[in-house]
């Protein structure tokens, strides 16, 4: 194995290996975005019908993928607090005076995440009968590649926040005024259609509207009853996998630049 | 990266020449203030040196620049003859650094911490599998290594840390403060060991203490007040350099005290907080004459041959512990 896949290898098994011991960890975010999507998926959908989506849609179904991205999200926001605490407790020391460049380390630590967050997400996917999605091979296959890429994505922005700041208090307080607005503002919560035009406006620009809407059309593909279809399929995934390097790129560049400890 | 493992042919045929660590006019700033002012020295191959000073006196920071962590800001730094700045690269697997807070993840096992180590130096495989058992073997940590660190005291955890540091086979070890934390018996041994690990694999050590026993272990000392290296030599010499004996007075109204002993013997003294400090060859003669003059004044006087921690105060003029005036902006330095 080459040295840097070796470096990233290690930092990525690190990753798995404090999650598995840490077992409140898994439990805490597969089981809060549960709850989420049973009372408020159960709670809205007498009520609401989201415009847009195909007829026969309730809001259990629509909030469905949102859900799926909120547990990428919780699980992302886990892994970097990690990051925090090893610049905190000093190991991070140990690994920036290895032979090892900043970029390299960022990507194990993305990889880590992103994995974690991956398995949970796939947990998730199994519960799609319960929101009467029925899913095909394909669609399997689709959902795990987009989940994968917001899940980079998500991991690589906790990794920016983690880099430069010193608390986790701090971190939450930021991880708050971000990813949960960008979450929200995604589509995953209630669609851009009938949102008044700022706000559609805002929707659209948001970058993770594209991982929102390439994974809810993955769900249903291969199915003729297919979910909303603006933007498009190829559009979302070009968008999605632009947002997951544009956003590792910044991980990387901030870390080169962060102070050591 | 992977030939970063490989030392030079360069690099090894000038070893013996080319000192351990370099340094000229090495300065650095935290914002305003001056942690560390136009540095320099030399430290040989396979020597064992020690930056002595109080907390704050700019060693963690030293530290941090020479284990390539932080980079300088002012002066030249060379390190096993790469310079600093540009070639840190070079510098990185031929160095094992122990830091003062532990590097260990507590969450990993002991014979974990050691492999993701070893990875990132780019070791694997059943090469990793030796190293790693020998060492574990050589720190008499085996039984535990399928043990999580953070169920290791801190005297364990201090082993493993030093294993995981030497498991790359680095040409210099650096450590800060590494004693911190350890009773006087596992500090002894830990400074025994060090010894062992010149003398057996020719590791050039480099380490910042607040300890004088520790400092008196050194080959060579580098004394630093408040960002200045102040002196630098053997322990022995820099003792000798105070010449004959000390004799510190304590009692009360210690400047007329300093007065009365100039106007009677001649001696001029320092103040340093309660205390008067004389150095003067064949001091104790003088002691019986000084009680019968100022008993009163005088609490107790005692009379030694110069420790280190009396070069400290000759070269500074303060009081080693309370040298400085207000605690530094980071804890540990």
């Amino acid at each position: 194995m080459n040295g840097a896949m070796l470096q990233i290898a290690t930092l990525w098994w690190r990753e798995i290996t404090r999650f598995r011991r840490q077992r409140s960890r898994i439990i805490g975010a597969f089981l809060q975005p549960l709850v989420f999507w049973l009372l408020l998926g159960g709670g809205l959908s007498a009520s609401f019908r989201p415009p847009g989506a195909a007829p026969g849609t309730n809001y259990v179904e629509y909030f469905y993928p949102g859900v799926i991205v909120l547990v990428l999200l919780f699980t992302a926001i886990f892994a970097t607090i990690s990051t925090v605490e090893d610049r905190k407790q000093g190991f991070l020391q140990g690994v920036l005076v290895a032979p090892i460049t900043r970029p390299t380390i960022v990507m194990g630590q993305a990889l880590g995440g992103t994995t974690l967050a991956l398995l949970q997400g796939v947990i998730f996917l199994i519960l799609a009968p319960l929101a009467g999605i029925h899913l095909t091979t394909s669609a399997v296959a689709a959902a795990i590649l987009i989940m994968a890429l917001v899940a980079f994505a998500l991991t690589s922005i906790g990794l920016v926040i983690a880099w430069r700041i010193d608390s986790t208090q701090g971190f939450h307080a930021i991880m708050n005024l971000i990813l949960i607005p960008i979450w929200l503002l995604s589509g995953a919560f209630f669609p851009a259609t009938g949102a008044p035009a700022w706000l559609r406006w805002t929707m659209r620009l948001n970058p993770l509207t594209y991982g929102m809407a390439a994974l809810r059309q993955s769900l249903y593909l291969g199915a003729t009853n297919a979910g909303s279809t603006v933007p498009g399929f190829m559009l979302a995934l070009l968008i999605t996998i632009g947002f997951s390097v544009a956003t590792f790129a910044l991980a990387a560049s901030v870390a080169r630049r962060a102070a050591a400890a | 990266m992977s030939a970063a493992a490989v030392p030079s042919r360069v690099a090894v045929a000038a070893a013996a020449d080319v000192p351990a660590l370099e340094a000229s006019g090495l300065g650095f700033k935290y914002g305003e203030r001056q942690a560390l002012r136009d540095v320099s020295f030399a430290i040989g191959r396979s020597e064992i040196f020690g930056f002595l000073g109080p907390n704050g006196g700019g060693k963690t920071t030293l530290f941090k620049i020479l284990s390539t962590l932080v980079p300088s800001q002012r002066g030249v730094v060379r390190v096993l003859g790469h310079d600093l700045q540009s070639e840190a690269h070079a510098i990185r697997p031929r160095i094992g650094v122990v830091f003062q807070h532990p590097s260990l993840d507590g969450k990993l096992t002991v014979a974990e911490n050691l492999a993701h180590h070893g990875h990132l130096y780019g070791l694997a495989g059943r090469k990793l599998r030796e190293r790693s058992a020998a060492m574990m073997e050589r720190m008499g940590i085996t039984a535990r290594a399928d043990d999580l660190v953070e169920t290791l005291s801190g005297g364990l955890q201090r082993r493993t840390e030093l294993a995981k540091a030497l498991l790359h086979e680095p040409e210099l070890l650096l450590l800060d403060e590494p004693s911190t934390g350890l009773d006087p018996g596992a500090r002894r041994e830990f400074n025994d060991y060090l010894a062992v690990l010149r003398e057996r694999d020719g590791v050039g050590i480099v380490l910042t203490t607040h300890y004088m026993e520790e400092a008196e272990r050194c080959d060579r000392i580098g004394v630093m007040h408040r960002g200045e290296l102040v002196a630098i030599g053997p322990p022995a010499e820099l003792k000798a350099a105070i010449g004959g004996e000390v004799i510190v007075i304590h009692g009360r109204s210690v400047e007329a005290l300093k007065q009365k002993v100039e106007q009677r013997f001649g001696l001029s003294g320092t103040v340093i907080g309660a205390t008067v400090r004389i150095e003067r060859p064949r001091a104790h003669e003088l002691v019986a004459a000084m009680v019968e003059a100022f008993g009163e004044d005088i609490e107790s006087v005692s009379v030694g041959k110069p420790t280190l921690e009396d070069v400290f105060v000759h070269l500074t003029g303060h009081q080693f512990f309370f040298a400085e005036p207000r605690p530094a902006p980071e804890s540990d330095s």
